[in-house]
């Protein structure tokens, strides 16, 4: 029997399963691994409180704050009252609950997303959960990863188990290569736009190919971060060796005996060949574009030398409507050149571009060079490790010269729960992941795009295709 | 979890789709740390102004649709975060069934953890829901019949999984009953996992 990446990796987890009355497998599921931060595990602990249970397996859960987190002034107390609490709370939860916690000021913190996989938490062939929906993002490792509500962070908190539906499997497969100046990011941009917001919604996303062969770890997760946006809980790419000789050696990681008996192990966690897919999108990497999103939802993203949709040439009076109540949000005329889009602010960071190739990308493009004087621009390194890695490459100064802010870690303006939002009407090219109404602050307007893209949009004073400031061979 | 009974309610149209769980509760809320009271937030940014004031044209505002239990909504509804506030919030308002032709994945198990049914129909069927919820018309949800009827119409008979249907007629604690039901084949588990993934349940730096 053939069986999938995903297939494999329920089949190594069921619990218990049965079928429900639409022929559906719905299995209760061992979970190896939950991620918690301050945000979505306060009800979590408190309902468990209320029960009087304790943690059903500390040593499989690892704590972290990076929501409401300030990414200044971080040597002083968090000057939010709610923000403080907030943390505070996640500090005595998991002390009274004796689970491990990273604390703001230590060597290892940083978002949720980034610093799972630093420390080796993340491994292949797990199940890993956490209350946020890009934790797809560990996907990239070949775990079973996706979000979750805080009353199934109680349940695995209580349990280590969760009662889930199998998903359809759908395969992305992307032949080719990239072309230089396009990154991990322009292409699920490019695949979030094919498949819709809600296209993959009841899949799990396998994506294949030797363009994504040949994607570092980086791009991998970045890549499996947004699958959650085309409407997937969970993006997976095969374990290789790029994967083992990232991880080897990472804290967490299984050392000596374990290491070999884990490889050994995660050498078969691949799609067999002759598996089923129930759908298949092929991409043409070499065809591929920079991208940017010009609407309020991630499907809303073509190349940067298209132009924003004409709701009269709609498919559909829905189709019309909804670009309509996108363009209206973002303040844009139909027609528009996406390069004719002015910006006021660049955000480098998040769980979906925040790691060191994401900031040497960016860095590539500023060298040498000064943003444009109406552009606001930070850079949020994605933890403190990444931070450091990339001072000692002098990337810090790059951004510092070209007169963009060198922050700590965090989620920032991604999620905008902190000190960093925007005012309405601020216009943000955004290397996070979602363009939502308001996401970035009430009223704030967000293109998603790549790093390179971002850095050059700083620069230019608008939206543009990166390549014009790199340098041609 | 509050039992899910007989709803008998007008129906608020919400026709738009991809309403995310950011427009649903915007995450600067995020910050507070309690389940109750959340109502006040959801959809904050479209039902207030700038100033606080409630926009009277906001259609959770207007006379005809006040103290609803039913939300019509478009495709997608609730995609995005994960946050359980925007669940938590909606049940706050006293919303307990919100019907669309499909739901961010997420937030529909997030509705069923919170005692609210998320109601998927077809689209023909979810357009006739819709246009009567913008005539504000009463509708009933008859969980137990799997029934939606609308006033003068055939009854629309849906589909949900018997275990969802269950746990909300009868307010089901999931936790509770997967430890009653499964706590020894959790431990079987653990054990055959152990052999298994050794390294999963070894501390590396004790090595």
């Amino acid at each position: 029997m053939s069986h999938t990446l995903y297939d494999k990796l329920w089949l190594s987890h069921v619990v218990s399963s049965e079928r429900d009355d639409h022929g559906d497998e719905v299995a209760l599921l061992y979970i190896d691994r939950q991620l918690l931060h301050e945000v979505s595990s306060p009800q979590g602990f408190e309902g468990l409180r209320g029960r009087g249970l304790p943690v059903h397996r500390v040593d499989a859960q690892l704590a972290v704050a990076d929501h409401a987190v300030p990414t200044r002034h971080r040597d002083r107390p968090i000057a939010d009252p709610l923000a403080r609490a907030q943390v505070a709370l996640l500090e005595r939860n998991t002390a009274a609950a004796g689970v491990r916690y990273i604390a703001l000021a230590d060597a290892r913190h940083g978002i949720v997303h980034v610093i799972g996989p630093e420390q080796g938490f993340t491994l292949p062939g797990i199940t890993l959960v956490c209350g946020d929906s890009h934790t797809s993002t560990h996907g990239a490792f070949g775990a079973l990863a996706f979000g979750i509500g805080a009353s199934e962070i109680e349940c695995v908190l209580a349990t280590q188990t969760l009662r889930q539906r199998r998903a359809r499997n759908l395969r992305v497969q992307v032949d080719g290569a990239l072309p230089p100046g396009v990154g991990a990011k322009d292409l699920i941009l490019h695949v979030i736009g094919r498949l819709g917001a809600a296209g993959a919604t009841g899949h799990a996303i396998e994506f294949c190919g030797a363009a994504i062969e040949r994607l570092g770890m980086a791009g991998r997760m970045t890549v499996c971060n947004m699958s959650i946006e085309a409407g997937a809980r969970s993006g997976l790419v095969a374990p290789d060796d790029t994967t083992f000789a990232w991880l080897q050696g990472r804290p967490l990681a299984p050392r000596g005996v374990h290491w070999e008996q884990a490889l050994d192990y995660w050498r078969g966690l691949h799609s067999d060949a002759g598996a089923r897919f129930e759908r298949t999108l092929a991409v043409d990497a070499a065809a591929l574009r920079p991208q940017a999103t010009w609407g309020t939802s991630p499907d809303q993203v073509l190349a940067l030398d298209a132009r924003v949709p004409d709701p009269a040439a709609a498919a559909s009076p829905a189709a019309a409507r909804k670009i309509e109540r996108a363009l209206a949000y973002m303040g844009l005329a139909p027609g528009t050149a996406l390069q004719d889009i002015a910006i006021d602010q660049v955000f480098i960071g998040s769980c979906t571009n925040s790691r060191i190739e994401d900031l040497r990308e960016a860095a590539a493009v500023l060298r040498g060079r000064r943003k444009h004087a109406r552009v606001n621009a930070i850079v949020v390194p994605g933890s403190a490790l990444v931070a450091r890695q990339a001072e000692a490459e002098g990337l810090d100064q790059v951004f510092i010269g070209a007169g963009l802010e060198w922050r700590a870690p965090g989620c920032s303006l991604c999620v905008a729960m902190n000190d960093d939002r925007l005012a309405p009407g601020t216009r943000c090219a955004s290397t996070s992941n979602r363009n939502f109404e308001g996401r970035q602050g009430a009223g704030a307007r967000t293109h998603l795009v790549g790093p390179a893209t971002a850095a050059a949009s700083a620069v230019a004073g608008h939206l543009v295709d990166p390549r014009t400031l790199m340098e041609t061979p | 979890m509050i039992a899910f009974t007989r709803l008998h309610s007008v129906a608020v149209p919400m026709p738009d789709a991809d309403i995310d769980t950011d427009i649903i509760f915007p995450a600067r809320f995020l910050v507070l740390t309690q389940k109750a009271g959340l109502g006040r937030y959801a959809f904050h940014d479209q039902r207030f102004d700038a100033d606080g004031v409630a926009r009277p044209e906001f259609v959770l505002h207007r006379p005809a649709w006040r103290g609803a239990s039913v939300l019509v909504a478009g495709a997608n509804f609730g995609c995005g975060s994960s946050r359980e506030q925007a669940p938590w919030a909606l049940a706050d308002l006293g919303l307990r069934c919100l019907i669309a032709p499909s739901f961010g994945e997420i937030f529909e198990a997030n509705c069923l953890n919170n005692g609210i049914l998320p109601l998927r129909l077809a689209p023909a069927e979810h357009a006739r829901a819709l246009v009567a919820a913008q005539a504000a018309q009463t509708v009933t949800v008859d969980l137990q019949q799997r029934q939606v009827n609308l006033p003068g119409q055939p009854p629309i008979v849906f589909a949900i999984a018997e275990r969802a249907r269950l746990a909300l007629l009868e307010g089901r604690d999931e936790i509770d009953r997967i430890r009653a039901q499964d706590g020894a084949r959790i431990a079987a588990f653990e054990q055959a996992q152990r052999a298994r993934q050794p390294w999963l349940f070894a501390d590396p730096a004790a090595a």
